[in-house]
């Protein structure tokens, strides 16, 4: 009895496991489409467009560091830096060693910063 | 394995995962907005400033010149050309008609006639004395007249209600002394040219500019918002450098900010956009 109940259980895992992650692996390659389409837009100047592309990406995939890196970009460059703050951080919070991240993150940082600076003088 | 190659495969992995990753650089422009809303004014009047430091730049007239033709281009605010004032000499000869009897110099009880300088004793030829404000102290006595809202509202209603800049403007020489990076350059044994960073102690001179900027409603005569900035810029004491440019190079730095006050700017830069 106890060796077909671990028998099932390991059947089951073994059909399982591979779904969830064929299931992450198509949501990683759905919400890259996005990512790589709001690319194109950023560089033809359409930040809105961009912006909405990478939104569906980190709502497909929440776990992927360049969507939230670009998502954050687009805010900063509408002006709005409480969301870009809060999407840089989610980026390098996923992937901490990825300078590129960092490196925006920084500069973001230094506008806003100063920014912030002036008007509270 | 030993040590040394483990971290050997270690970095060929990482230089390989940075290679296949693909970036983008993009150029942005980062919205600043403005500090102050002015959509309530069409038209903004540079009245004048109190100038001090040097002698050599007239802080008044080229700050109302540089202001005026800086807002001229970056603002929707239509500039109105007026003489501008010379708010110094104004606040002496109000000093001149309120001044107490000379049996009690500068022995006024209230305050309004504390804050007013003391009476220029006129020269032998029977014109005043020029004023010389050299000092943040200096300054002190004249700002009164910022917190004269009948003045202002006066003045507004001479040009119907404008947004009023005002303020002071102190641009002194600089002096100090210390160690400064340098470079050196020498010529190795094989005649090539090599560059080696040290610190040197350098005598250096230069100038601070420290505008003071009022804004005033022109309607009310009202303080709507001030700010004061400050930047400073050192030369090697060997170099000399006009006041003229040094100011010129200081208010290149200041400009942005006073443009940030009544407009949104636009901070451009680059960032990188990842797959």
């Amino acid at each position: 009895m106890l060796v077909r109940a671990v028998v099932l259980a390991a059947a089951l895992g073994a059909i399982v496991l591979p779904a969830r992650e064929a299931a992450a692996r198509d949501a990683r390659s759905d919400a890259k489409e996005q990512v790589e389409f709001g690319i194109k837009v950023a560089q033809n100047g359409l930040w809105k467009e961009a912006a909405y592309r990478w939104e569906r990406a980190v709502q497909i995939d929440p776990t992927y560091g360049a969507a939230w890196n670009n998502l954050a970009i687009a805010y900063e460059q509408q002006g709005n830096f409480e969301k870009a703050r809060e999407a840089y951080e989610k980026a390098v919070t996923l992937e901490p060693k990825n300078l590129l991240f960092r490196q925006n993150y920084d500069l973001f940082k230094e506008i806003n910063d100063r920014a912030k600076r002036r008007r509270d003088r | 394995m030993t040590a040394r190659s483990a971290a050997a495969i270690v970095s060929l992995a990482l230089a390989g995962t940075v290679a296949c990753t693909s970036f983008y650089e993009i150029p942005i422009e980062t919205p600043i907005q403005p500090k102050m809303d002015v959509s309530m004014f069409q038209r903004v009047l540079i009245a004048g400033f109190i100038g001090g430091g040097t002698e050599d730049v007239d802080t008044n007239l080229e700050t109302v010149r540089l202001l005026r033709s800086q807002l001229r281009t970056k603002s929707s605010l239509r500039v109105i050309e007026a003489e501008a004032l010379q708010l110094a000499e104004i606040i002496r000869d109000q000093a001149k008609t309120e001044a107490p009897l000379p049996s009690s110099p500068g022995g006024a009880a209230d305050g309004q006639q504390q804050a007013a300088p003391a009476p220029v004793p006129p020269l032998p030829n029977g014109g005043p004395e020029p004023i010389r404000i050299r000092n943040e102290k200096d300054l002190e006595k004249y700002q009164s007249i910022f917190s004269d809202v009948s003045f202002w509202k006066k003045l507004g209603e001479e040009y119907q209600g404008p947004l009023i800049i005002t303020g002071t403007v102190l641009f002194s020489p600089l002096a100090t002394a210390g160690y400064v990076p340098i470079e050196r350059e020498y010529f190795d044994q094989l005649g090539r040219r090599r560059v080696i960073q040290s610190r040197a102690y350098q005598e250096r001179k230069g100038f601070t500019l420290q505008p003071k900027l009022i804004y005033i409603d022109g309607r009310t005569g009202a303080t709507l918002y001030s700010e004061t900035l400050r930047e400073e810029v050192l030369y090697s004491a060997q170099t000399n450098t006009p006041a003229l440019s040094s100011y010129f190079e200081l208010m290149d730095k200041l400009i942005p900010s006073f443009l940030n006050t009544l407009s949104m700017q636009k901070i451009r830069g680059t960032r990188v956009l990842v797959k």
